[in-house]
């Protein structure tokens, strides 16, 4: 009774500091909307305004609603859910806003020489979209929900994972909302200005303590493998951002910074940041996904242990210091750019291990890639992983980056990562999540995850195959020479002779975002609860926990 | 080899998280930490300064505008970008740029040296509407640059906040940044002797044409004409005493 009183005791105490925090953000919002130097800061002072008075009733709606009593399976799944559902929607709107400034490039009039709408303002927008919204929200969604199964215990906080959900789906709001408003650093996927980063820096730093409280409190002996790879995608982001986005406001109360290094010196920084936000936050975080989401729908173990012991550490090592091959025979000094593509090629070993730790896996269960389209998602995804962690440390030697880089070359590379693996392992991962999350037998559709995963491939597959005639191309082209020995092409010449490869890419774009419509009308209906329509070609395992123990043939049959 | 020694990773959580924390900061302190106290690091020139309250502006719009995501500013050590653009870039002639603005990619060609390559006149017909003048370009036009007035109420502001982080602007150059950002489109004013002092090889005209007021047009361009034109290579010797 008395250790009752004391919980009771300690959530009215959570719930008061959580409104106090939220009036307290209010002030500060109105403090922006009403005091800010230009407009877009005084916007952003409103939305913030607007969006701590909703946390505010938010939380004084559910207050002395005890934690035990908010969810029956003795895990915390709300904020997952909520991360579930942005997952889907902003991977629809980053995929659909790079088609369009895809299209941009093709069809330069698509600009409509506006400010709001012209390429290198959406561009930022696609970006942070796909990333941090999408990859993002993927990553809070399955770190929130395997860190509790594999620690089998409820996440840290009461209001804290709510906290880290909306603030995070906030700092995207005020981030994407500036970009097209003009407000930007420059620092490619770094965007934001001082006052979103500071807001992003408070999210995570609430977000590792969930993530460290969740771990303190685990009932298993043993950190799950994949639990190593969300800490250290965490702990490394935090570092990232905090170091790359030194900045110094020109005035509290307006929206223009200035970044604290300068030219050099800022530019292997940025690049510190902008190749370890792919290795830690597009592959880190993802291998930690990969690692629940594989064994988990293949029904089968790890395949090595030692391996990934070995690739963990390599990985997160290696990693950081690969960022000087974004700057070869620029005016960073000779030593930097050789260590960083040293550093680079060596990277293929570690990246390999965690692709064949992955594709090892499905041993003796390969036949799942007939059946299941969720597990070949999964597996076509370590494949695209394995594919552009070769090409990388390939396009880092200098040779081949005199030729590859400034061109397209880069862009499908890119893509290759993001939208095979990044995204098809997320898709992987919210096709597994869904039926689990809200308690269905099974996803609404298999049959539109295999459409999904045709359409999206071909999508792929037509993206990065024009890009790489495209980009080695045009880097041809700029270094070809006449017979009289003067360069052969003007720079002109080289982006008319794109156009087609513009054309192609933005078609394949297109496929992409149709697949991702048919993911989010599948989930929409799984978690309306409709009905599955193709339930007898669903594996065991789709169907939430508590609703898997009935043998496949016991199961009833919905009627046809 | 004994892998139950890694248990310790595995079973605390601080531990782990220390782990991690000193693996991944190896990098960054061996790659980034040196090239601020590395003097070889930035060539020593003859003729950089920092960018003036006009050319500032103009540098503002270029990054507001997101233009480093299809332009370069940094022309590599390679036979045909140094036939095409001009000299490679030195270090030291971004050494007054918070933050960089080298680009990644050449969707349109490098801009590093683009100053005084074409006309005025060329520059705002081609913002206007790239295609007027270029007919195969893809990129977006800008018209209303023109239209916008450029407020020059709070420029000293940005200039005392860039000496905070370093760029040499001196006291007097702050007192008199909106002073000088108007002197610079008023060839016949009174200001250009004074700003042309403070700032050496400052190019004083009308960009955009429109004398009724300083837009947004006349920054941008102010900015490209000034372009790598500031490095006296007459002076430069690569292989020389000066660098590295």
């Amino acid at each position: 009774m008395k250790s009752q009183n004391k919980v009771i005791a300690r959530e009215a105490f959570s719930d008061v500091l959580a409104t106090g925090a939220a009036l307290l953000a209010v002030v500060v919002g109105l403090i922006f909307a009403v005091a800010g130097r230009d407009e877009a800061i005084m916007i952003h002072g409103y939305i913030f305004a607007a969006a701590a008075a909703i946390a505010c009733l938010f939380v004084a709606n559910r207050t002395f609603v005890s934690d035990q009593a908010n969810d029956g399976t003795g895990y915390f799944d709300g904020p997952v859910r909520v991360a579930t559902i942005a997952t889907v929607f902003w991977g629809v709107v980053g995929f659909l806003v790079g088609d369009i400034i895809a299209w941009q490039l093709a069809f330069p009039v698509l600009n409509f020489d506006l400010p709001w709408t012209s390429f290198a303002r959406l561009r930022p927008v696609h970006t942070s979209a796909v990333i941090f919204a999408f990859g993002g929200n993927a990553l809070l969604a399955t770190s929130f929900f395997v860190v509790q199964r594999t620690c089998r215990a409820r996440l840290a906080g009461r209001w804290s994972p709510w906290f880290v959900i909306w603030g995070y789906q906030l700092f995207l709001v005020l981030a994407a909302s500036g970009y097209v408003l003009g407000v930007t650093q420059s620092k490619e996927y770094a965007e934001p200005e001082w006052y979103v980063d500071l807001w992003l820096t408070l999210v995570w730093v609430v977000y590792l303590l969930v993530f460290l409280g969740t771990l303190a409190r685990r009932k298993e002996p043993h950190i799950y493998v994949a639990n190593w790879f969300y800490l250290a995608f965490i702990v490394t982001i935090a570092m990232l951002h905090l170091v790359n986005n030194a900045a110094l406001p020109v005035s509290f109360l307006g929206s223009k910074s200035y970044i604290a290094m300068s030219g050099v010196q800022d530019a292997m920084t940025q690049w510190w940041y902008g190749h370890n936000a792919v290795g830690f936050f597009l592959t880190a975080g993802f291998l930690g996904m990969m690692y629940y989401f594989v064994p988990k729908r293949a029904e089968r173990p790890v395949y090595s242990y030692r391996l990934s012991i070995v690739h963990f550490w390599s990985l997160i090592f290696l990693y950081i210091w690969a960022g000087p091959h974004h700057l070869h025979y620029t005016a960073l000094p000779d030593w930097a750019q050789t260590l960083g593509m040293t550093f680079s090629v060596m990277l293929w070993m570690p990246s390999w291990g965690g692709m064949i730790n992955g594709l090892m896996t499905l041993s003796g269960a390969w036949d799942k890639l007939r059946t299941d389209p969720v597990i070949r998602m999964l597996v076509v995804s370590v494949a695209f992983y394995g594919m552009s962690t070769f090409e990388g440390p390939l396009m880092s030697v200098k040779a081949v980056n005199s030729l590859s880089h400034y061109t397209d070359w880069t862009i499908g590379h890119v893509h290759s990562g993001a939208l095979g693996w990044v995204g098809f392992v997320s898709f992987g991962a919210m096709y597994c999540l869904v039926p689990w999350l809200w308690g269905r037998r099974g996803l609404y559709s298999q049959r539109l995850v295999e459409w999904h995963f045709w359409v999206a491939t071909l999508g792929i597959l037509l993206y990065i195959t024009s890009m790489w005639v495209s980009g080695i191309l045009q880097g041809l082209m700029w270094r070809a020479y006449d017979m009289l020995g003067f360069l052969e092409y003007s720079f002109v010449e080289t982006v008319e002779a794109m156009h087609p490869f513009y054309i192609i890419r933005a078609a394949g774009g297109l496929l992409f975002v149709a697949g991702s419509l048919l993911m989010a009308w599948n989930v929409w209906k799984t978690v309306r609860g409709d009905e599955p329509v193709d339930m007898r070609e669903q594996p065991r395992i789709a169907a939430a926990p508590e609703l898997r123990e009935a043998p496949a043939a016991a199961r009833p049959v919905p009627a046809e | 080899m004994d892998w139950s020694k890694h248990k310790i990773f595995e079973t605390k959580s601080l531990v782990l998280l220390i782990g991690i924390l000193v693996v991944v900061s190896l990098g960054g302190l061996v790659e980034i930490l040196p090239l601020f106290w590395l003097s070889a690091t930035v060539e020593k020139v003859q003729g950089m300064r920092p960018y003036t309250p006009l050319e500032l502006t103009g540098r503002d719009i270029y990054v507001r505008e997101g233009c480093y995501l299809c332009h370069s500013q940094m022309i590599r050590s390679l036979r045909d970008e140094v036939e095409r653009y001009g000299h490679y870039s030195l270090a030291a002639e971004s050494m007054y740029d918070h933050p960089f603005q080298w680009g990644s990619k050449r969707t349109g060609p490098d801009l590093a040296r683009v100053g005084g390559k074409y006309s005025d006149e060329w520059h705002v017909l081609h913002l206007k509407n790239p295609r007027a003048v270029v007919p195969e370009s893809i990129m977006p036009g800008y018209p209303w640059l023109a239209e916008r007035p450029v407020g020059s109420k709070g420029i000293a502001d940005n200039l005392k906040t860039l000496k905070a982080v370093g760029v040499p602007y001196s006291d007097e150059m702050i007192k008199n940044a909106e002073a000088d950002l108007k002197a610079q489109v008023d060839p016949d004013g009174d200001g250009v002797e004074a700003l042309q002092q403070r700032y050496p090889k400052t190019m004083v005209r009308q960009f955009d044409k429109d004398p009724s007021f300083v837009s947004e047009m006349d920054a941008l361009v102010a900015y490209l004409q000034m372009l790598g034109t500031l490095v006296d290579f007459a002076s430069f010797d690569a292989s020389g005493p000066n660098l590295r």
